[in-house]
């Protein structure tokens, strides 16, 4: 059983998202190792990218600070290597915008990130019409892409988007930006299975979870909490802030 | 349906946004085939737009470079003062029919801002444009008109605050009210749908251009020449003359002051294949794939990218893309408003600059048609400060 599955198989997990050289790299090391010490049982590594149109204020901003840092494609893969070596059992996931991976090539970025150890890659902006040009490359170094669903994709769309696909679906609890919201939506527990209809793998939920409150809401809904404003807010003030932070999700989720 | 252009083009967007783009497509593509659908934007172009346009003999330019004659597609005749409201009447329709009641735009330079908020009057719509702070305070003139057709205007601080930060706020505002908010994207860029129905919208601007020159000349121009940014001017020039490999299509791109410095905007010359807001195309990029900000004293020229269609006319060597610097578009502006009597854009006056470049090479039966897409009112402050900044007289 790979990776992933092993770990939805135990429980449900937290996934958390970084903004991986913000505030600065030290420092978000230090959070994310935090957090794993909590219990943080997948990490994506957000890429920070200059144009990122899919988050909101809180990423777009710790984006733009973690270039300034000097913050790459590169690095980001040399930050997970490092993350893998001392916590074997973890997931590690990649979260980018296309166009860092296509400047280095599919092939390459594929091979290094299976190198690193790597689970998989969430590619924020490419939807079921572009996605063969990266899920070839991927499969052929053993990379899940994870696929994502939104509250607005039609069933039929679902149904294509998770065919074949490995790893687990990403759920969007609302449509917009990434960013905490007060509460989720009344009906992300019946789209969530309205997707298991037409898949085995299973279904993270994510965006707008910042609270305990939030993230128990999502864990009755779906087979995985993901969080990511929320944390890359704390790991700006510490790696006691985000340890803090994980550890409120996880008492959510009991 | 092909949503590509060669490697260019493709919907690389959020799966948030793919339904949206789909019920455009699919919208767009029924209306195209509806005759009222025509008649109705046609009948809008006539009467309110005031198409068509002249074509232009600058006879006094063209006898004072002492080569080929210059004649001007006029799309700085149009309500509005260019060639951006044949997209936007264009869009608005689309949208009436989708029955959005909301319209946002990016916007540049503002002209695509001002010919937005302007069909949102005249729909009665809601308008919300989002402008670059760097070019809120370059293009203030046109952020009072869209303030006064009724438009909100937000400024938008983060990255260079230009063209490209604007489209980002854009595309995350659509994203959270697509239900009754349409985006309607002011060049031929942008995921598929746009690149296709922009260029439609303002391939007017070729299909006149051609008759027009036929009947005033007797034969097909040699060149036409317009300005890229985006390339919506020049898709809508080109699309008059794509049966016609005699005629050469040429595009000028913004070399801001020079290519060699890093400062322009230059993205087909200087660029490399990239991926950003919902296309694969030519994009200015640093080491590490990030876009870089672009520079150029057109703010309707700074933007890092350039539609997915140019891409490939360039591959393909089937239309030449040329650049003009940030001194020769000035130097050409003064000579439009010198020899002829009118101001044109900078944007426009960057494709004046080529063609005032290639003019002297030529004999008399060489015939250039430039198409000078805005007028420059807006662009007054803006040469007033660069002529100070480079001790030029005003």
């Amino acid at each position: 059983m790979d990776r992933l599955s092993n770990i939805f198989a135990t429980r449900k997990p937290l996934i958390i998202f970084t903004s991986v050289g913000y505030p600065t790299e030290e420092q978000n090391e230090q959070a994310v190792c935090a957090a794993i010490e909590k219990g943080a049982d997948i990490i994506e590594l957000g890429v920070p990218f200059s144009d990122p149109m899919a988050d909101g204020p809180v990423i777009s901003a710790a984006s733009q600070v973690a270039i300034k840092e000097g913050m790459t494609l590169p690095k980001t893969i040399a930050f997970a290597a490092r993350i893998r070596s001392k916590y074997p059992q973890i997931g590690l996931i990649l979260f980018s915008y296309m166009n860092p991976l296509l400047y280095i090539g599919y092939d390459m970025v594929c091979q290094q990130l299976a190198e690193a150890g790597v689970d998989g890659i969430l590619p924020v902006d490419l939807p079921l019409e572009e996605r063969d040009e990266l899920l070839v490359p991927a499969r052929a170094h053993g990379l899940h892409i994870i696929p994502l669903v939104s509250p607005l994709t039609p069933e039929d769309r679902v149904a294509k988007i998770v065919e074949g696909m490995t790893g687990f679906v990403y759920y969007i609890n609302v449509a917009g930006v990434t960013g905490a919201r007060d509460t989720l939506p009344p009906e992300v527990a019946e789209r969530i299975a309205m997707i298991k209809r037409h898949t085995a793998l299973p279904v993270a939920a994510g965006f707008g979870i910042a609270s305990a409150a939030a993230a128990k809401a999502a864990a009755n809904a779906a087979d995985g909490v993901i969080s990511g404003s929320g944390f890359v807010k704390a790991t700006a003030i510490s790696p006691q802030a985000a340890a803090d932070f994980t550890a409120e999700l996880l008492r959510g989720m009991e | 349906m092909n949503m590509h252009y060669g490697i260019y083009g493709g919907q690389y967007v959020p799966e948030t946004l793919t339904g949206a783009l789909r019920e455009l497509a699919q919208t767009y593509l029924e209306a195209k085939d509806d005759p009222a659908f025509r008649a109705e934007l046609d009948d809008l172009l006539k009467h309110y737009v005031g198409r068509e346009s002249p074509l232009y003999y600058a006879k006094r330019l063209s006898e004072h470079l002492g080569g080929s004659r210059i004649y001007l597609k006029r799309e700085d005749l149009n309500h509005t003062g260019a060639h951006k409201i044949n997209n936007t009447m264009g869009q608005a329709l689309l949208a009436r029919r989708m029955g959005k009641k909301r319209l946002i735009a990016e916007t540049g330079a503002g002209m695509h801002g001002v010919a937005t908020a302007t069909v949102a009057a005249l729909f009665g719509m809601e308008c919300e444009i989002f402008m670059g702070s760097v070019d809120v305070a370059r293009q203030a003139p046109n952020v009072d008109r869209m303030h006064a057709l009724g438009a909100k205007v937000r400024s938008i601080t983060e990255g260079g605050a230009t063209l490209k930060d604007a489209m980002n706020a854009a595309l995350r505002e659509w994203a959270s009210c697509s239900d009754y908010t349409f985006y309607l994207i002011g060049t031929a860029a942008g995921p598929y749908p746009y690149p296709m129905l922009v260029k439609d919208f303002q391939s007017v601007i070729g299909k006149e251009t051609r008759r027009q020159c036929l009947e005033m000349c007797g034969r097909l121009p040699d060149e036409v020449v317009a300005c890229v940014g985006g390339g919506s001017n020049a898709i809508g020039m080109f699309a008059g003359f794509e049966d016609t490999p005699q005629v050469r299509r040429v595009g000028v791109e913004a070399g801001g002051m020079g290519i060699a410095t890093g400062q322009h905007a230059a993205s087909i010359n200087g660029g490399k294949v990239g991926i950003l807001h919902g296309m694969k195309a030519y994009f200015l990029q640093d080491a590490n794939g990030q876009m870089l900000d672009t520079y150029s004293v057109s703010a309707g020229l700074d933007y890092p990218g350039v539609g997915p269609e140019h891409c490939l006319l360039a591959d393909e060597k089937l239309a030449t893309y040329e650049v003009a610097n940030d001194d020769e578009a000035v130097a050409a502006f003064d000579t439009l408003c010198r020899f002829e009597g009118i101001i044109p854009a900078l944007e426009s006056s960057h494709a004046l600059a080529y063609a005032i470049r290639e003019a002297p090479k030529h004999d008399r039966d060489h015939i250039i048609v430039v198409n000078l897409s805005g007028r420059g009112d807006k662009d007054m402050d803006n040469i007033k400060q660069y002529k100070e900044k480079h001790g030029q007289a005003l």
